[in-house]
């Protein structure tokens, strides 16, 4: 039965890199395209705040870019890229959950990003002058995305010490 | 006069617009252009700017300077009707389905309605006296009523027009009829209100409904109408009991007072003591209270029609003041009348 269910070690891995590239990247398109809106409605009124406004639509899309970075790792560790790639059931599962942190915060703080950038685009369209700190508030949530992106990193390359 | 706003989507239909999640995205765009709009609202220096004006004329120069009004304006009217047809042109741009802002002319169509019955009643063609800016055309009001033909008109209006007008035709009692089209109108803003999920929109509607319901019991005690008059006039509200209402206005002005003092209008009251147009100031104030907050919501229609409503207490505050500059009547007297602003 084990030996059955070890077959499929390599493709819980991969759905765990997928999701990794698939979710966050998903959330940070939704969040560039929403910023992308709100930043047109500045510029129709005021064509010279367009690089302030374009930083601020760009923030939420970092966490697409966390969580490729994380898919590569994991996809590089599993063999897909070349290498071994015999993996077991229980380190498949372990390399998914290892990719979790980045897909459920990389959803969550893209989206959050993206209304705290739109909220600053608000700032940026009263007072220009304030753009420093209109973008500390969208800024901020990077933070957590920052973390899940290193819980996951450490995760996936420790996992692929583990000799199970 | 062509109504540009007329637009036969409403929530009247059933379908809440204002519900659908993705209109909160639907407006992210209006909302930040609205954010550069709201910078050229006047504020309280600008209208100190007006009182230290000297007469009418300077004030018409100084709101010219601001960029009010459109080439050609003359007169103070000219100008603040021109700034109305801005603000509702650029709603339009910002918002396809102007029906999200029927709440806010719904009492227009009731007003072309009353004013269509009275030309036809009294057989003259009076000029200028149908709002432009409301759901249904005024030449399609014109022709409903000329034509006694009211399935012109949406199902909800049949009911009261035909009435509003069989009064007016047969009995010949404006009065009579102003109430029926009065009750409708606030009915209907109420429930269009109400429905739009909104909270802002909803609260508008409340407020609105529950002033014209204490205006109407106040007036009631003052010229002694009696019962029947007032449950044919007052419409229902969740922040009045109108059979308390009723019964206070029955037996005089204090237990108005009294029964107010115990509802979220208490505030009101020490305005309704002192006079009518003191009470529609406290009312104003009350809803640039309740937009104020949508300056900094950056989501959803709130802030559309917050800056539909500033706007519209920007036009009252400056025709306020303007009157009292063309009739020579003190500042003092004019700061009291002024409203608050919103930015």
């Amino acid at each position: 039965m084990m030996e059955i269910l070890n077959d499929y070690g390599i493709v819980l891995a991969v759905i765990g890199a997928a999701l990794a590239a698939l979710i966050p990247g998903i959330a940070s398109a939704k969040a560039v395209s929403k910023g992308g809106i709100a930043g047109a409605g500045i510029i129709t009124e005021n064509p010279s705040l367009f690089g302030k406004v374009l930083i601020l639509q760009l923030l939420p899309g970092t966490q697409g870019i966390y969580g490729l970075i994380i898919a590569f790792i994991t996809f590089s560790q599993i063999g897909v890229l070349g290498g071994s790639n015999d993996i077991s059931f229980v380190k498949g599962l372990l390399y998914l959950a290892a990719c979790i942190p980045i897909i459920i915060v990389g959803y969550t703080s893209a989206i959050r990003q993206c209304n705290a950038a739109i909220s600053s685009m608000g700032i940026l369209a009263k007072r220009p002058d304030q753009f420093g700190k209109a973008m500390i508030f969208p800024a901020m949530v990077e933070t957590y995305a920052i973390l899940a992106t290193l819980i996951s990193i450490l995760a996936v390359n420790g996992v692929s010490g583990i000799n199970i | 006069m062509k109504n540009k706003l007329h637009n036969s989507n409403s929530s009247d239909s059933g379908i809440n617009p204002y519900s659908d999640v993705t209109v909160n995205n639907q407006f992210v765009n209006a909302v930040a252009r609205i954010r550069f709009k709201e910078l050229e609202l006047l504020g309280k220096t600008d209208i100190e700017s007006l009182m230290s004006c000297e007469n009418e004329k300077e004030c018409l120069q100084y709101l010219t300077d601001k960029g009010w009004g459109k080439e050609g304006d003359q007169t103070s009217e000219q100008i603040l009707a021109s700034e109305r047809e801005k603000t509702w042109e650029l709603l339009k741009e910002l918002v396809k389905d102007i029906s999200f802002f029927h709440t806010f002319l719904l009492g227009n169509d009731y007003h072309n309605l009353k004013a269509a019955i009275k030309q036809v009643y009294k057989g003259n063609d009076t000029p200028n006296v149908y709002i432009p800016n409301c759901t249904i055309d005024p030449d399609i009001i014109i022709q409903a009523v000329k034509e006694h033909d009211f399935s012109l008109l949406p199902e909800v209006m049949r009911e009261a027009a035909e009435e509003a007008y069989q009064i007016q035709l047969r009995t010949g009692d404006s009065q009579l009829c102003d109430i029926v089209l009065d009750k409708a109108a606030l009915d209907r803003i109420y429930s269009h209100g109400k429905a739009s999920g909104n909270e802002l929109i909803s609260q508008y509607a409340e407020l609105k409904v529950a002033a014209a319901n204490i205006n109407i019991a106040i007036r009631s005690v003052k010229t002694g109408k009696d019962e029947e008059f007032l449950r044919r006039a007052l419409s229902e509200c969740e922040s009045l009991n109108i059979e308390t209402l009723i019964q206070s206005a029955l037996d005089g002005m204090d237990e108005i007072f009294n029964y107010l003092s115990t509802t979220v209008y208490s505030d009101g009251v020490p305005a309704l003591k002192e006079s009518a147009q003191a009470f529609e100031r406290w009312c104003d104030n009350k809803i640039i209270e309740y937009i104020r907050p949508q300056k900094y919501n950056p989501f959803s229609l709130s802030p559309l029609a917050a800056y539909l409503l500033a706007r519209e207490n920007e036009i009252k505050t400056v025709r306020i003041l303007l009157s009292g500059k063309r009739n020579d009547i003190s500042d003092d007297i004019i700061r009291e009348r002024l409203r608050e602003m919103y930015v």
